[in-house]
């Protein structure tokens, strides 16, 4: 009889790996546009250039937890909030557009007559909407329960309005123009007061002096931010300026002020943010001031648009950056929250890996790229860089249809399939390989409710396609050669009205977990096609699924850093999930700012979880015990000695590494192989337009 | 860190030394009292906090003492030997040394070695050792000979290790150096060849020891004023004969070699020794102290008047002959850290304008002001009750101190002031020292001849006035010409508006100096510039006036030989300040404060004619004086710094320009100024087309550290 005396796993080598390290994904976001807060939900609605509309939960640690796809003819210039929580947004191509937040779509888009759109507004009571057009128009409509409906024009103005502000109790409105300011009367639509801006810029007459933001406050005070980089304050009663900041060499492109009025913030041109202050001019008048209180440089690139919520100040440009700067003295506990974010990178995947043939799909707005790894013979020792005995291969550049941006695509495990959807058309591909020739055929005659997918997952064995589509149902497709067949559609379940935008599917292909942004996750049967339980809803939006293989065990982490793990065939949680959340995370993992944003599992090791941020990747290690607040979560030094490694690799479950940032995708390609793709930021600044120079020397 | 303190001499009184110096100084039983003998027939005892003599004995005409006094712990009396062989005790009631205990003993002594814990010891020069008692009870008993012939006894020391005395002594013979180490508590004597190493040749200048755990470590300091370290071990692991010993390079140069007097080193504590001896072979000699463990020098003082090339080290006392006088140096000695050792950033030690606090919390300090409590404050209200609880005691001081000021005199609310400010400062001081201000200024303006002027000054002393919490103030001192007061406001207020600032300056400038004189002005932020400037510099001003850029041929030529054609003319300019110092105080304070040129350019316009030619005479002159030094700075604590004489310089010509180009006086100035100015513009056009040429290197650099789009690497994680 053999005496087995096997190492318990964790300690031969669990984390030694050769790591694929991706530079390539040429990824650039889109600068942002416009932003819009909206205190009743504590979100902030984002539009970019190139058209997308993303929403973040300000409770939720700042979590992504919608987008709604970019089109190249949707140019958005305002964004707003009305009717409570109803988005709307205005652009270039002279429409109003409403966002459907629980379908994750266009619900109309309505076409205002007036040329380009460069302003909108809601009005105080959010029942009207108020837009400046290129024409030099202003149009009301009225919202309606299911739409907006026309009601009158203003007096037309000469040159095209640029921004739009309405008086706190709806009687009034300024309307920013080039060279002068208007102030018009609500009930009556007429003009009452036109206000010249001075067009002089450091003492030189420029051509023209565009106001880019107005603000009206309560007292009848109007605030204009223009292009000579000025701050100006006007008596909208006598049409008389009051005040004047000269703040920046280049434009002031934004402004933003605080519901309380006790507070403004202002974005130029050259990336620096201001924030003015309603201070008393002596300490016991009654008399107050606006005082430019502090000036933040947290941009590169022009801040084209700025936000004021309760606590922070937050602006985002040309550089991509969304910077969220809390107001430390509006912070009531001074906590993680109070600390300074800048989000850079979507919260989703952008990128999907076929482990098979060793291959990564990228996704940009526009189009696809496929790449084959390199590969290597060599070994090393940890942190060595390998030679490589063959580099990576572009081997496809597939570029989408039409004007509208991808919203999400999948690659299958085997490679064979790539999938791929637009807001109105899904498509299908089948690839084949001869030696190094890839042959690309499409998969025509798509059904018609195949129109639009927020999700696409291929089965582990390739042979079936999961699309979660914006009507909410979830569909199985069973995929033949060069074919497919439609086996089967989840309806949307009664009473949820959110569409799915997570998917996972297990090993096995028994079973599927759909998860939308709020509400739980749901776990159906593939086999049996039923539901097959849904997990208890938690307070934060999910951010990553996977389903564990044998086990079955379904691994959620959601955006304030809680993972859970549930067993499906048990329909409950597992012990060890009840373990970590009856002693919590290490205090540090939860203060991460960026989301889990893929989870993955060892093959042979059941023990392991794979997880990555942008700023870490991690393995947890479930049969090890888990780190208290006092213990070192993550050592950056190499171990000195072999006792200091076994003493490491045994010391808590959590092992992190910090070297690859900032991830984008990271997963296990086979036992001893990851792949890793990194976006660096140098990279992305590379490519974006020259920031305005500023003279370090001379005159 | 360590450092040095203020030396101070011992002995007024001609101690006779000679070439060789002294021959020793011990400690006595008490603290701070030390015996100094010297090489001829005197032992002085010395109180050293009194700098004075208690007393002082000589040996008789023709008798020369050969060992230094020491004191016997035990007993209190002191021991000396004169003519090798007598041994004398005796103590402080005794006068004369011829009438005192006396021992012949039958070998030359070398040295009597007493410390504290032990009785004294007796080293003979043959190397053997007695203790006193043993001696005394036999002093003719036969001593042995422990060194071999020609061998010498360099050094020795005798100290404690473990409770148990040790004693060390290095001997020399023919250039070979051998340490011996005898234990007392096991009696045994271990002999060690010290191995000099590469520098065979060097000769071993001085010695110090110190312990350190299980080894004595040797410190030796060679001819060619090399450190190096021997360690010796206390419990000889094998009992052979003569065992070697290596010594290791500790710092190298720290004295030059082959000096005059000789140089000694001692130890100060684990991580620092004391050098005596001459830096660079000509220059004089330094007392230097020496981080041992990060090889830094920590402090050093010159002593011009030569040494003899000895140090003792008691207590935190250096002992040393400068010249002719004993002089004591005391130091101090932290532990060693890094930081100490390289030097942090110092604090700056202006405690006036960089110490205010410039943030402050604007919604705390209005809801003081106004009591407006918010719906959105009130949660913090709560909390800022409680304190204001506790600070009844603060709140009433403030009020008497409000009343005092309405009614009293200007005695009584010094007084009240004085209470209040010793209060611990709270929140919302600084509301309340406006309110105070506020109130004594309201007080000023309804009776004219009060003008609480010392209260003012205290209280913008406090660091937490502004202009904006007491705008009245600089009116009333404007009022009163008070250039001190304002001057001080100049200097404390972050926020003075751009009228006032002018109209500062306007004082500043046309004040007579003879009331000038009178004014208790703070001076530090002026130099005297007066001694430092000679007519021989003027050659080179031309040259440095275009900042290392030279024009080559461009029209700045032309204004060059306009310049030429009175080069009496431009010295006489320059070479003078042309304002007294007290005004150049003054102004200064108008350069240092805040200002937006938008809001100033008015006001400079209301100057006079002559005050603008006399201030931009100044800040030229300031300039020229900046254009001396590579730093481009002034000299001084807290001058005016290059950008704000040229902001200044501009503001004035911006506001000006009209009036001065039509005084004949200011002619030259301008072309002066304006031929500066086209040198700028050179020297900046060139900086900017260096800037391009650098971007490009560093975008090279960029992407030589770029790591490539792909890479397979080996990851490990623990």
């Amino acid at each position: 009889m053999r005496l087995l005396c096997p190492r318990p796993p964790s300690l031969e080598g669990m984390g030694e790996f050769k790591v694929h390290r991706v530079r390539f994904f040429n990824y650039v976001p889109s600068g942002i546009r416009c932003v819009a807060y909206n205190n009743q939900s504590n979100r902030l609605a984002v539009s970019r250039t190139d058209g997308t509309v993303e929403i973040y939960n300000l409770s939720a640690n700042y979590f992504q937890e919608k987008f709604f796809p970019g089109h190249e003819s949707r140019a958005t210039e305002a964004l707003c909030w009305a009717e409570g929580q109803r988005l709307f947004s205005a652009g270039l191509n002279g429409e109003i557009i409403e966002y459907d937040l629980q379908a994750l779509n266009i619900k109309y888009a309505v076409d205002a007559f007036g040329g380009p759109i460069w302003s909108m507004t809601a009005s105080p009571s959010g029942s009207q909407l108020l837009i400046g057009c290129e024409d030099g128009s202003v149009k009301l409509f009225q919202i309606t329960p299911d739409k907006i409906q026309f009601e009158r024009n203003f007096d037309r103005q000469k040159s095209r309005i640029l921004s739009l502000s309405w008086h706190p109790s709806g009687t009034h409105i300024a309307a920013g123009s080039i060279d002068y300011i208007s102030v018009f009367d609500v009930k009556s639509g007429s003009a009452i007061h036109k206000m010249n801006v001075d067009r002089r810029y450091m003492g030189v007459s420029k051509r023209k002096c565009i106001v880019w933001g107005v603000a009206f406050l309560s007292d009848g005070t109007i605030i204009s931010v223009d292009s000579a980089g000025k701050v100006q304050f006007w008596d909208s009663v006598t049409g008389t300026l009051a005040k004047n900041h000269l703040i920046a060499n280049a434009d002031v492109l934004s402004i933003a002020v605080a519901d309380q009025e006790d507070s403004f913030v202002v974005g130029t041109a050259e990336g620096t943010v201001f924030h003015f202050q309603l201070v008393s001019v002596t300490s016991n008048s009654n008399e107050k001031q606006w005082v430019r209180t502090k000036p933040f440089q947290h941009h590169t690139h022009d801040v084209r648009t700025v936000a004021h919520s309760p606590t922070a100040l937050i602006s985002g440009g040309t550089d991509t950056h969304l910077v969220i700067r809390p107001l430390m003295e509006r912070v009531e506990v001074k906590n993680y929250d109070a600390a300074l974010r800048k989000i850079t990178f979507p919260h989703r995947c952008l990128v999907s890996c076929s482990k098979k043939r060793q291959l990564l799909l990228f996704q940009f707005a526009h189009h696809l790229e496929l790449w084959r790894l390199g590969s290597t013979v060599a070994t090393g020792r940890n942190g060595d860089t390998l030679p490589l005995s063959k580099n990576a291969d572009h081997l496809l550049h597939l570029k989408t249809k039409g004007p509208e941006n991808i919203i999400c695509s999948c690659i299958s495990p085997c490679g064979s399939w790539i999938a791929y959807s637009t807001a109105s058309r899904f498509f299908l591909y089948r690839l084949n390989y001869e030696h190094d020739n890839i042959s690309l055929k499409r998969v025509s005659k798509m059904p018609a409710f195949l129109r639009s997918a927020l999700q696409i997952l291929f089965s582990e064995d390739s042979t079936k396609l999961f699309v979660a589509s914006n009507e909410g149902s979830l569909h199985i497709i069973q995929l033949l050669e060069g074919n497919f067949k439609h086996l089967h559609a989840f309806q949307r379940l009664s009473g949820t009205v959110e569409a799915m935008c997570l998917l996972a599917v297990s090993p096995d292909g028994n079973w599927l977990a759909a998860s939308g942004t709020s509400a739980g996750v749901h776990v159906y049967n593939v086999k049996l096609l039923k539901l097959h339980c849904t997990v208890p809803a938690y307070n934060f939006p999910v951010t990553a699924l996977a389903i564990a293989p044998n086990t079955n065990n379904l691994v959620i982490a959601h955006s304030d850093q809680q993972v859970f793990e549930y067993s499906i065939p048990d329909k409950q949680y597992t012990e060890w999930s009840r373990t970590v959340q009856k002693q919590g995370f290490h205090q540090l993992w939860l203060q991460r700012d960026t989301p889990i944003t893929h989870i993955s599992f060892h093959p042979k090791r059941p023990m392991h979880i794979l997880l990555h941020d942008a700023y870490m990747f991690c393995i947890i290690d479930k049969s090890l015990p888990l780190p208290n607040d006092k213990t070192l979560l993550y050592n950056p030094l190499p171990p000195k000695n072999e006792s200091d490694v076994v003493q490491r690799r045994t010391a808590h479950a959590f092992k992190i590494s910090k070297i690859y940032k900032p991830l984008l995708f990271m997963d296990l390609l086979d036992e001893k192989t990851l792949v890793a793709v990194e976006r660096p930021l140098d990279d992305i600044i590379a490519q974006l337009p020259p920031p305005i120079k500023k003279k370090k020397f001379g005159t | 860190m360590a450092a040095l303190e203020e030396e101070f001499t011992l002995s007024t009184v001609f101690l006779g030394a000679g070439p060789d110096g002294l021959l020793g100084v011990e400690q006595s039983d008490k603290t701070d009292q030390f015996l100094v003998t010297d090489s001829g027939r005197t032992v002085i005892h010395y109180k050293v906090s009194d700098q004075k003599p208690l007393g002082s004995w000589s040996v008789k005409q023709g008798h020369i003492i050969t060992c230094p006094a020491v004191c016997n712990f035990q007993t209190g009396e002191y021991i000396v030997v004169h003519d090798n062989k007598v041994l004398r005790i005796w103590n402080n009631e005794n006068v004369n040394l011829d009438k005192v205990f006396k021992a012949t003993l039958s070998a030359e002594v070398y040295r009597i070695h007493s410390i504290q814990g032990t009785e004294p010891l007796v080293q003979f020069k043959g190397g053997a050792v007695r203790g006193l008692e043993a001696l005394l009870a036999e002093p003719q008993q036969k001593i042995e000979t422990v060194t071999s012939d020609e061998e010498v006894i360099k050094w020795s020391k005798f100290f404690m290790a473990f409770k148990y005395p040790v004693l060390i002594f290095i001997t020399e013979k023919h250039g070979n150096y051998f340490a011996y180490v005898q234990m007392f508590n096991s009696c045994t004597l271990s002999k060690y060849t010290l191995l000099l190493g590469q520098e065979e040749k060097s000769v071993i200048q001085s010695f110090a020891a110190s312990m350190d755990r299980k080894f004595i470590s040797l410190i030796s300091l060679s001819s060619h004023g090399c450190i190096y370290e021997t360690l010796i071990p206390t419990h000889p692991s094998d009992t052979e004969k003569n065992q070697k010993v290596v010594r290791s390079l500790l710092l190298k140069a720290v004295v030059s070699g082959n000096p005059r007097n000789g140089v000694a080193l001692t130890v100060l504590d684990q991580d620092h020794v004391a050098v005596l001896g001459p830096p660079l072979p000509a220059s004089k000699e330094c007392l230097s102290i020496w981080n041992i463990k990060f090889q830094t020098l920590q402090t050093s003082k010159e002593l011009p008047q030569g040494t003899s090339g000895q140090l003792w080290n008691y207590r935190e006392n250096l002992f040393m002959l400068h010249g002719k006088f004993l002089t004591v140096i005391p130091y101090k000695c932290e532990v060693s850290s890094l930081a100490g050792a390289l030097g942090k950033l110092k604090h700056s030690q202006d405690p006036g304008a960089h110490a205010m606090p410039h943030f402050v919390n604007w919604e705390t300090s209005q809801g003081c002001g106004l009591g407006s409590q918010n719906s959105e404050q009130s949660r913090r209200n709560l909390r800022r009750r409680k304190i204001e609880v506790s600070l009844q005691p603060q709140m009433t001081a403030s009020k008497r101190l409000l009343l005092a000021i309405k009614k009293d005199s200007e005695k009584h609310i010094e007084v009240e002031l004085r209470k209040f400010l010793a209060m611990k400062q709270t929140p919302d001081f600084h509301t309340t020292t406006g309110d105070i201000v506020t109130g004594l200024l309201g007080r000023c303006k309804a009776e004219p001849s009060f003008y609480p002027r010392n209260c003012l000054m205290q209280l913008i002393q406090t660091h937490v006035l502004s202009y904006s919490l007491c705008p009245g103030l600089m009116e009333v001192a404007l009022e009163k010409s008070d250039v001190q007061m304002l001057q001080l406001c100049l200097q404390h207020f972050p926020d003075i508006p751009e009228s006032v600032t002018c109209a500062c300056l306007r004082i500043f400038l046309s004040i007579g100096d003879d009331s000038l004189q009178e004014a208790d002005i703070n001076m530090e932020s002026v130099f005297d510039y007066s001694d430092s400037v000679q007519d021989e510099k003027m050659e080179e001003q031309t040259e440095i006036l275009q900042n290392g850029f030279n024009p080559g041929e461009d029209n700045c030529n032309n204004c060059d030989q306009e310049l030429n054609e009175k080069p009496q003319d431009a010295t006489e300019e320059i070479t003078s300040c042309p304002v007294i110092p007290k005004r150049a105080a003054l102004l200064n304070a108008v350069l240092h404060s805040a200002y937006s040129e938008t809001f100033l350019l008015p006001h400079l316009k209301d100057i006079a004619a002559q005050h603008i030619t006399l201030f931009l005479q100044y800040l030229y002159f300031l300039y020229l004086k900046c254009s001396e030094n590579a730093t481009m700075t002034l000299p001084g604590i807290h001058p005016p710094t290059l950008n704000q004489i040229m902001d200044w310089i501009c503001l004035l010509l911006d506001a000006n320009f009209t009036v001065v180009v039509m005084i004949p006086e200011a002619k030259r100035l301008l072309i002066n100024l304006y031929k500066f100015v086209k040198s700028q513009i050179c020297v900046y056009s060139e900086l900017n087309k260096i800037e391009v040429s650098f971007r490009e290197l560093q975008k090279l650099n960029q992407e030589k550290n770029n790591r490539g789009l792909y890479s397979i690497e080996v990851l490990e994680l623990f």
